[in-house]
């Protein structure tokens, strides 16, 4: 039994009238059932294509290569009737911005049901009523809710109704595209609490994907942490964030004040530059423009995702100048 | 903090149902005010207008001014302005709508009988015009940018800027008359042929005979209407999140159109066709006069010139009802539709 979701040199580029636009460049990365992966990075880095491809729902003017294996099929190659009982049944997606994701003039009830109709059209009405008030009730909703439109829900709520959603076809593996966006921070709270939780009691696959790190280092086993479509660290969550060992990482983290860390309170560190312009990427390390610690060494080749000398085993990371002592 | 979840999920206290009753009651009282100030309107417009009744429908014909105080008197114009106006309330709500001047028969009696070429006209018209509208706008969504949706589009858009009379006389000059070696195959004009006798099948397809050309002409100039919106909302819906969503859950793409973008599409043609029954009363004038249809327009086009009042007011007042009536079809029909509008 492989992994439930193994992405291999993952390339996705959009056809644009300025000629293509690289997402992805060679993405790499394996979910285990019980196992939280987050997915860290700033805007356009290619979190939500990465999400998007692992049910082939990518836009139609992406050029996909490489592979996503999900419980060990090819999405990308699958016949469209292989693809269409593999999505949602072996992995579902909790998407960015509930309020837009969920159909507006349906009841949630419907909404949720929809997907257990298409997968198994013989399920009798009870059962169906059955089940999404369960799915409610595992995603801390009343059972009444489920005659509400998503209008009359607060974005908590909504967010709720959406990994409701998400679960009702029992698949093995969920991707979270940055379900706590746009929440206040009491809500992303419970949010994450409850993904972790359901992690934990279903045995679940995880893709988390956030652009804030320090949401991830709560719920996550282990962090990739992605740059202009490329993963730049990869290890276990707490070292990533403790200690990154990627110069990227090191701002990203240093971004976010840190309770109990009087220095990262009064002088919480900012990224000079612009995002990364895809359509016209330097030559050697992408990040290298922005980097404090570019060499010469850096402009010329793109570094390789490595363990470097004297990291923890399972570690990565793409910088010539890892485990430097800094 | 798993305690703040279990509280979050059950604080809801009281679920605030959508009463659908309640909006449906609202918008019943707006119209019912709307009607109210078009029947003020309808009758004080009338009274504003310059000259003396007496003497413009009298047409010279009353030399004495005993004979005009007779006149006004058979009309009521002699009583005071606020006396004559609860008089015409009173008659308005109990149906007396007056007498034709010109007819010499009630005005209820005379808009009941010319309300129906009008309604099948019209009425059949909109019908077409919907249907096929909102099908071509379907295909041309679905086709965007490809040839089916070029040729449509352009199609609809041509119609759509030709005057409605102006494709009536030509498909009149073509199609009735005749052109080349192509003779008439339609009638000019009329509703049905003199001997067609009433009753039979025959006389059925004299009148869908008669109807044709105009049908034809205010099928294609309603349809753009509801080809360009059904095409635009259709195209806004295609872009939305919850599409992919369907997407994802498995559905496949008929089902993702049939179950989700189209209902949500079709919200705004919904309205436009609502409203749009409305005018199927107050008639297509043109039509009705450039193909001698005996309907409400023709008879409001006579009435204007005669100058027929209790006329004018009667089918003023029945246009003006229909549109407060089909208003409020659409937007209790929205409501049904559409839960986000009832709260």
């Amino acid at each position: 039994m492989g992994a439930l979701l193994e992405v291999r040199d993952l390339t996705v580029s959009y056809r644009t009238n300025e000629g293509p636009v690289p997402a992805l460049r060679g993405v790499d990365l394996t979910v285990e059932a019980g196992e939280v992966l987050g997915v860290a990075g700033e805007s356009g880095c290619g979190k939500s294509t990465l999400a998007s491809t692992v049910l082939r729902l990518q836009p139609k003017d992406a050029t996909v290569g490489g592979e996503v294996l999900v419980n060990g099929s090819d999405v990308l190659t699958l016949g469209w009737g292989d693809l269409r009982a593999l999505r949602w049944a072996e992995a579902s997606i909790v998407f960015q911005g509930a309020l837009h994701s969920l159909n507006p003039v349906r009841r949630i009830r419907d909404q949720i049901a929809e997907p257990i109709l298409v997968h198994d059209p013989g399920t009798s009405d009870d059962e169906v009523e059955r089940r999404v008030g369960e799915l409610l009730e595992q995603v801390g909703l009343p059972r009444a809710r489920s005659r509400a439109y998503p209008h009359q829900l607060s974005g908590g709520q909504r967010q709720r109704v959406m990994i409701a959603m998400a679960l009702a076809c029992r698949p093995k593996l969920v991707v979270a595209d940055e379900p706590t966006t746009a929440l206040d921070v009491m809500v992303q709270a419970q949010i994450l609490d409850l993904l972790g939780g359901l992690v934990r009691d279903l045995d679940l696959g995880m893709v988390l994907i956030s652009h804030d790190l320090s949401v991830l280092s709560e719920v996550c086993d282990r962090v990739v942490v992605m740059y202009a479509g490329r993963v730049v660290e990869l290890g276990a969550a707490a070292e990533v964030f403790d200690d990154p060992l990627h110069p990227y990482a090191q701002a990203l983290t240093g971004a976010f004040p840190r309770i109990g860390d009087p220095r990262a309170r009064y002088a919480p560190a900012g990224l000079a530059g612009d995002p990364p312009d895809l359509r016209t990427l330097p030559d050697g390390c992408s990040f290298a423009p922005r980097c404090p610690k570019a060499v010469d060494a850096c402009r010329t080749a793109e570094p390789p995702l490595v363990t470097p000398p004297g990291a923890a085993p399972g570690r990565r990371a793409a910088c010539i100048r890892a485990g430097e002592p800094a | 903090m798993s305690a703040t979840l279990v509280a979050a999920g059950g604080s809801t206290p009281t679920l605030r149902r959508p009463s659908y009753a309640k909006y449906v009651g609202g918008r019943v009282l707006g119209a019912l005010g709307s009607l109210a100030f078009v029947l003020v309107v309808n009758f004080f417009l009338f009274r504003v207008l310059p000259g003396d009744p007496a003497r413009t429908l009298g047409r010279g014909r009353f030399r004495t001014e005993e004979q005009l105080e007779a006149f006004r008197a058979t009309y009521g114009l002699d009583q005071p302005l606020p006396q004559q106006f609860l008089t015409f309330l009173k008659n308005t709500l109990t149906g007396d709508l007056g007498v034709s001047l010109r007819y010499r028969v009630p005005v209820s009696e005379l808009i009941l009988d010319r309300l129906w070429p009008t309604l099948l006209l019209v009425g059949t018209s909109t019908l077409l015009a919907t249907i096929i509208g909102i099908y071509l706008g379907m295909v041309s969504a679905w086709n965007r940018g490809k040839t089916v949706d070029r040729v449509w589009t352009g199609s609809t858009l041509t119609l759509y800027s030709m005057p409605e009379w102006w494709l009536g006389l030509l498909l009149i000059a073509t199609l009735a008359v005749g052109f080349g070696p192509v003779p008439g195959m339609f009638p000019t004009g009329g509703l049905h042929s003199v001997d067609a006798d009433p009753g039979t099948f025959g006389y059925v397809l004299d009148t869908a005979w008669h109807l044709a050309l105009p049908v034809t002409t205010l099928t294609l100039a309603y349809l753009a209407d509801y080809a360009l919106i059904m095409r635009s909302s259709l195209l806004d819906e295609i872009g939305e999140d919850y599409l992919v969503t369907a997407r994802a859950k498995g559905l496949r793409d008929l089902q993702v159109r049939r179950r989700h973008a189209v209902p949500n599409a079709l919200l705004p043609t919904t309205t436009l066709v609502a409203i749009n029954l409305g005018f199927v009363v107050s008639g297509a004038i043109t039509i009705e006069t450039i193909f001698s249809i005996p309907g409400l327009g023709l008879l409001a086009t006579e009435a204007l010139s005669i100058p027929d009042y209790w006329v004018l007011q009667g089918v003023f007042l029945v246009a003006s009802a229909a549109v407060i009536l089909a208003n409020l079809l659409a937007n209790l029909l929205y409501g049904l539709l559409d839960p986000r509008v009832r709260t």
